[in-house]
């Protein structure tokens, strides 16, 4: 101690303090922040909802219903619950952009405090499905890649096409492709069923399933191209289309090319 | 003499005292080949075929073709631990463990792309410049059973792995042999072994693709060169070049060098495509369990003409006396490529038919001077490509925002909309080709020079075409459509008539063409 309060005086002592000091602030802040975010109190939850409500009538209700009812373009939001509107809101297909088929994923209109509000706005009117939080989401620790992948073949390739990169559905309508999503707005999906997808209840895909099949999307995002250019991970079309492009014109160029006669 | 030639000479003569093989190689490697690159690529096919030799073959070391279940602990991290045949755990091996395995792999597959994609252009060039005509009918016929068993070959091969794509193949084929009326369920059955997917298919397949059909390929190859080595190449139209004679060059040295040559290039585009493009990634789509399919499940492009039709055939399934009659499968599985396949392999007999002509060609026709042929063969590959466009309908669906349903009712009108379109115009175009030869005959080429006259008429100067390109628009015949009366010479109605009513029709058709110029319209431009 004594040896130590020999420097107290060194030039160095106040910006180490400092530094101390600032990360100590910091860290404080962090975890105060955190928790105080993630545990909302029922004040709070009431004001939530109020200002969900302000943002409701202002930007769905044209559509959706003054009360969130519904009318004859557009579905009743009564009962679909949070995790509903942050997948739908979260990932910028609501507020549509035109009347087409199906709502496509695009920049959120709405900041996340805006799309929590909105949340707790429609969760009020009736329970439904819960957003999931980040301990439901740890995939890396509760979910498996191998299983994962099982799962996707069985119950999402069928549209989302074997490497999750989407397909074709009737009539104009599609199957996004599954890259590149959070895993809680794929996890919202699974369970709220938003547009043509169905439902993946827990009894269906319990919580585990999900996160496995959330863990084989995220393995499948990370894969690098292994066999060398990737071409869309769609099947034999690309590969067809290559072969009379790029194999095809190159071999009867040279044949052409083999045959010119020197002038 | 040096000690080498000396030695050499000692050799040769050695061999040809025993084998007499000196007199038969003077004249062979003298054989003349005309020179077009139209004429390379068959060559393309065949060292295609070749490259899928040798990558095969490689392919067999590791390839386990049996379809027992395994746990997978390879490399692949994604599929550890999955249940999986052993014939698709080895595929994976040979893609992940196997040295060089992954792009052996790839040069196999895009070898089999370029090869079935290589005898279609072949196939295209020796119909629209009449090569099939006599005396090469049946080389014609065993160039389309070349195309059918190459066809049957790939998808054999597409099946082999076993992962979730090869698999659903495999069960529309099992769906087509079912869909046969009366025998197709014994067929399925036998094929089979047993229920879909049993436990024997892949070891058949296998025995079948790495054995029975690359010997039947071996067989009809050779057979097919050496009937084109026999009846000799046929050439183009050009000055000095006869039905009696070929003009181009000898075939040892000239054609050693480019043919070996071209090997070598071909070997390498398809080895780049190996290197640089993914194919068939099995690794992503998984071992194939009947319960599970995929978005976009799409044939190899060779098939995906047939996926199309299938995905454009309405839902006809018409119960009789209890039985299912699959018509959406039939038509356009079996009935339809049925009719294709085979009126492909007799068109050089239609045509002659509807012709009369019986006489030997070794001259090429240029497509125009045959426009009813040209239309035909636009015709059919319209037919095809529509056909082939809706087998990725899904794809063209979610990458230019249509709908589905969409393109497929556009498919099903245009399949037999746009094929007489095609041939319609097609036919104008060849005609009106011919009409331009004649303009550049009779009146020659235009310069672009433009003069002024002293009348203040402004013309454009045109210049007579060499005799060599004239000998060339104008050496095809133009035959008069066949004569066939509908009564005997003594006034009695012909039997069949309305067969060789019906063969009339198609000979004028045929015969249609704009007058090439003759030596009397030559003299009368002459003269004024």
């Amino acid at each position: 101690m004594k040896r130590l309060s020999k420097y107290r005086r060194h030039r160095i002592v106040a910006p180490l303090l400092l530094i101390f000091a600032l990360l100590g602030i910091g860290t404080t802040f962090q975890v105060a922040g955190a928790t105080t975010a993630s545990v909302m109190t029922a004040e709070e939850r009431t004001k939530a909802i109020a200002e969900g409500k302000e943002i409701f009538l202002r930007g769905c209700s044209s559509c959706h219903g003054l009360n969130a009812e519904g009318s004859s373009i557009s579905p009743s939001l009564i009962g679909v619950g949070a995790a509903s509107v942050d997948f739908q809101v979260a990932t910028g297909r609501m507020p549509m952009a035109d009347m087409s088929q199906q709502a496509m994923r695009k920049t959120p209109v709405y900041n996340d405090e805006e799309v929590a509000a909105l949340a707790a706005y429609i969760a009020s009117l009736a329970p439904g499905p819960e957003i999931p939080t980040d301990d439901m989401l740890n995939y890396e620790r509760d979910g498996s890649i191998a299983e994962g992948g099982e799962l996707f073949r069985t119950n999402c390739a069928m549209c989302h096409n074997f490497a999750g990169q989407g397909g074709a559905l009737t009539k104009g309508k599609y199957a996004p492709t599954v890259m590149g999503v959070k895993p809680v707005h794929i996890y919202e999906a699974m369970i709220t069923g938003p547009q043509a997808m169905p439902v993946f209840s827990d009894k269906t895909l319990t919580p585990e399933e999900k996160l496995s099949i959330i863990a084989w999307i995220k393995s499948a995002e990370k894969e690098p191209q292994l066999g060398g250019l990737a071409l869309g991970r769609v099947g034999p079309v690309t590969e067809g289309l290559l072969v009379w492009t790029l194999g095809l014109g190159l071999l009867v160029g040279i044949a052409v090319w083999l045959t010119t006669k020197a002038r | 003499m040096s000690a080498r030639e000396r030695i050499a000479g000692n050799v040769a003569s050695y061999v040809d005292d025993r084998t007499g093989a000196a007199a038969w190689m003077k004249k062979n490697l003298k054989k003349v080949f005309p020179d077009h690159w139209s004429f390379m690529l068959g060559e393309i096919a065949l060292y295609s075929f070749v490259i899928l030799l040798l990558s095969g073959t490689f392919l067999t070391f590791w390839f386990d073709p049996s379809m027992r279940e395994v746990v997978y602990e390879g490399a692949y991290v994604p599929l550890q631990g999955v249940e999986m045949s052993a014939a698709y755990a080895s595929a994976l091996e040979i893609s992940f463990e196997v040295r060089g395995g992954l792009l052996m792999r790839q040069i196999h597959h895009w070898s089999a792309l370029i090869f079935i994609a290589s005898i279609v252009v072949h196939l295209m060039r020796v119909f629209f410049t009449g090569a099939f005509r006599k005396p090469r009918e049946f080389n014609w016929i065993l160039g389309v059973g070349l195309l059918t068993l190459a066809i049957v070959e790939g998808f054999l091969g597409y099946s082999l792995p076993d992962d979730l794509l090869s698999g659903t193949g495999v069960r529309i084929a099992h769906a087509i042999i079912q869909a046969i009326p009366v025998i197709g369920t014994f067929l399925a059955f036998f094929a089979f072994g047993g229920e879909f997917p049993g436990f024997i298919f892949i070891p058949r397949v296998y025995i079948v693709h790495v054995l029975i059909l690359p010997g039947i390929f071996l067989a009809l190859i050779t057979v097919h060169l050496m009937l084109v080595w026999y009846q000799k190449h046929t050439q183009y139209p050009g000055p000095g070049r006869t039905e009696k004679n070929v003009v181009g060059y000898s075939l040892m040295p000239i054609y050693m060098a480019k043919a070996g040559g071209f090997f070598f290039i071909v070997f390498g585009i398809t080895a780049l495509l190996g290197a640089v493009a993914s194919i068939n990634p099995l690794w992503l789509y998984g071992p194939y369990t009947p319960g599970q399919v995929t978005a976009g499940s799409q044939p190899d492009w060779y098939m995906g003409w047939l996926d199309g039709l299938v995905r454009m055939a309405p839902p006809l399934e018409p119960v009789i006396f209890g039985y299912t009659l699959s018509l959406n499968i039939l038509i356009p599985g079996l009935i339809i490529p049925g009719i294709i396949f085979t009126g492909m392999a007799l068109y050089p007999f239609i045509e002659q038919w509807i012709t009369g002509d019986k006489r030997e060609h070794h001259i090429l026709d240029r497509p125009r001077n045959a426009p009813n042929r040209t239309a035909l063969g636009v015709m059919s590959l319209t037919f095809m490509l529509v056909a082939l466009i809706n087998g990725g309908n899904d794809l063209i669906a979610t990458n230019f925002d249509l709908s589905i349903n969409q393109i497929m009712w556009f498919s099903r009108i245009g399949i037999i909309v746009l094929p007489p379109l095609a041939f319609i115009i097609t036919k104008r175009l060849c005609l009106s080709l011919q009409r331009a030869d004649r303009e550049l005959v009779l009146h020659g080429r235009e310069t672009g020079r433009l003069v002024m006259m002293p009348s203040g008429e402004f013309v454009e100067v045109h210049e007579p075409i060499s005799p060599e390109k004239a000998w060339l628009l104008t050496q095809h015949e133009q035959n008069a459509p066949l004569e066939l009366a509908d009564v005997d010479q003594r006034g009695v109605r012909r039997p069949g008539l309305i067969k060789s009513k019906l063969r009339k029709r198609f000979a004028v058709a045929h015969a249609e063409q704009v007058a090439k110029p003759t030596l009397n319209d030559v003299h009368e431009l002459e003269g004024h």
